[in-house]
């Protein structure tokens, strides 16, 4: 009976992390829209979210990890796991390090720019959600694994059509005058596209367990 | 006592060295995958082998007596202690080798040394048992490891509750391959020794408990033995010269071997097809060394046929020829020195 309430418990707290990572995903969008839009306290307070979620998740991983080796479960996948775990612990990582920076550089996005770099956040959230869903299906139906794949490699190669666009617009063109805020541009721009490029991380990873645990 | 003992030994030994070697058949991968501890299986394998041995072995172990009934104990004692020097040898130079086999090979051998006429009918349907074990094991696998894996990806079961089902699912798997060992496999230890079985019938509580029971419960207790001293090791290494197998392999493999075992053992399941009328399974021993790689090779074809090393089946082919003949003529040499050396009768 032991084992039946641990089984159950672990398949909770697995489904809960990849929760976590989705509502890191959406405070990350409200944060960056907050910002964009000026009001600093809703901003804030995304931040901190944030920050907890982030702190819930590497609890969380640990955890997962400590059932999964003391109760000896999926010897076969459990190194799999983990490094799925792992490697998506870093996309939270790079979304709470993003809104960081946000605070405390406060970078001033030009007007004409702002729909652009919502958009940019937009695609990036969208491939974090694509990935929450293959990795998901992993663990439930395996045959549906490749399909999020598939939509999360589309979504980030639209998030590096948008951050090369935008970071043309601040380079080529006037709307950004001086350089140093043009170089904090392109910074900014870069680090919200990578969220998109982590989320393909953790699927190319994924994308070879897939193939490990085949039927 | 401490004669009928000695001359027993060779069928124990014999049983030892299959408790040791097809006990990792049922449990070697789901211990060698970490799915279960050893101690959990080897407690599950014993019990079980010795329930089915002592319950079920009656079936296998009638056919083999009609084949060839050794009727002077020194001549059983040297016919099991053959087979084991065969299974020794064969094992040592790494040669595929099936107690059923020799156990086979060896009583024809004490036939020609006596002079009895070995019953070709019998010998065909053993022969022909041996080709269909694996073949029906490999349709099993084939059969069940779609069927699982049908199942698995409709239900949408979570990875972690799948391997919490494998796990018990081998333990329950895992006993029902351990009856159907040892009510298939009691008959190539014990076999030889019921027509002339020393023990006499006895009651306990109003039950009786046959001469064979008794000879079947001591040849089952030496298989325990095996299980617990020697099988650790070669479970820590089964299936890894074949392919590396899942947990979910691993289950299907057990249970397609345990049930061409539990087939060629029935005696229930026999009285059960005669009464509907359909045909039925000899009672025979089979390899369930052989029953596995026919379970893998199954398995292997429902995963598409790729990778499959068909040397291993040639194997098998070698197996079945060289076992018998090594065995037949080992028996032949042992008698001859049993009888002529020792002045023991082997033969009445």
């Amino acid at each position: 009976m032991k084992i039946i309430g641990e089984t159950k418990q672990l398949i909770s707290d697995i489904d809960i992390f990849w929760d976590t990572i989705s509502r890191s995903a959406l405070a990350f969008r409200s944060g960056i829209k907050h910002y964009l839009a000026g009001r600093t306290e809703k901003f804030r307070s995304d931040l901190e979210d944030i920050s907890k979620l982030e702190n819930e998740t590497d609890t969380m991983r640990r955890e997962i990890k400590y059932k999964l080796y003391s109760h000896m479960l999926i010897p076969e996948s459990r190194g799999d796991v983990l490094g799925l775990l792992e490697t998506t612990d870093n996309v939270v990582d790079s979304i709470k390090k993003v809104l960081l920076q946000f605070d405390i550089e406060k970078p001033e996005i030009p007007e004409s720019m702002k729909e652009e770099f919502m958009e940019l956040t937009k695609m990036s959230v969208k491939t974090v959600d694509e990935m929450v869903l293959a990795s998901r299906a992993f663990f439930r139906e395996i045959s549906i694994v490749n399909d999020h794949i598939n939509k999360v490699h589309y979504f980030e190669h639209e998030a590096d059509k948008i951050e090369e666009d935008l970071k043309r617009k601040a380079f080529n063109s006037d709307i950004i005058k001086d350089l140093s805020r043009k170089v904090q541009m392109r910074y900014f721009v870069e680090k919200v596209a990578l969220i998109s490029d982590e989320a393909e991380a953790v699927c190319d990873r994924l994308s070879i367990y897939v193939i490990k645990r085949s039927f | 006592m401490e004669a009928i003992l000695i001359f027993l030994s060779s069928g124990l030994f014999l049983g030892w060295s299959l408790g040791a070697n097809d006990a990792a058949n049922v449990f070697g991968t789901a211990v060698s995958t970490k799915m279960i501890r050893f101690t959990t299986a080897a407690v599950i394998c014993s019990i079980f082998v010795i329930i089915g041995a002592v319950l079920g072995g009656a079936g296998a172990s009638d056919t083999l007596g009609k084949l060839g009934s050794v009727n002077a104990i020194a001549g059983s004692f040297t016919v099991a202690l053959a087979a084991g020097l065969t299974v020794f040898l064969m094992t040592r130079t790494k040669l595929p080798v099936s107690t059923s086999q020799a156990i086979v090979g060896a009583i024809i051998g004490w036939n020609f040394f006596s002079g009895f006429q070995t019953d070709v009918s019998t010998l065909v349907k053993i022969v022909y048992t041996w080709i269909l074990c694996p073949v029906l094991a490999g349709a099993f696998g084939f059969a069940l490891y779609r069927l699982i894996i049908l199942y698995i990806r409709k239900s949408r079961i979570h990875m972690i509750r799948i391997d919490h089902y494998t796990r018990i699912g081998l333990v329950i798997v895992g006993a029902f391959g351990s009856y159907s060992l040892g009510a298939n496999n009691i008959a190539n230890v014990m076999g030889v020794f019921v027509p002339v079985s020393p023990f006499r019938s006895i009651e306990i509580g109003g039950i009786v408990i046959s001469a064979t029971h008794i000879l079947f419960f001591l040849g089952a207790l030496a298989i325990a033995l095996g299980v617990f001293t020697y099988s650790k090791k070669v479970m820590s290494t089964v299936g890894s010269d074949i392919f590396r197998l899942s947990a979910i392999d691993a289950l299907i493999v057990v249970l397609s071997s345990a049930l061409v075992l539990f087939i060629f053992a029935s005696e229930g399941l026999q009285a059960f097809l005669i009464s509907y009328g359909l045909p039925t399974f000899p009672l025979v021993p089979v390899s369930s060394s052989q029953a596995v790689v026919g379970a893998i090779i199954g398995i292997a074809l429902g995963k598409g046929g790729k990778n499959i090393n068909f040397s291993t089946m040639g194997k098998i082919g070698i197996g079945w020829i060289f076992t018998p003949l090594a065995s037949g003529i080992i028996s032949f040499i042992l008698l001859f020195f049993m009888q002529n050396v020792f002045m023991q009768t082997v033969f009445n």
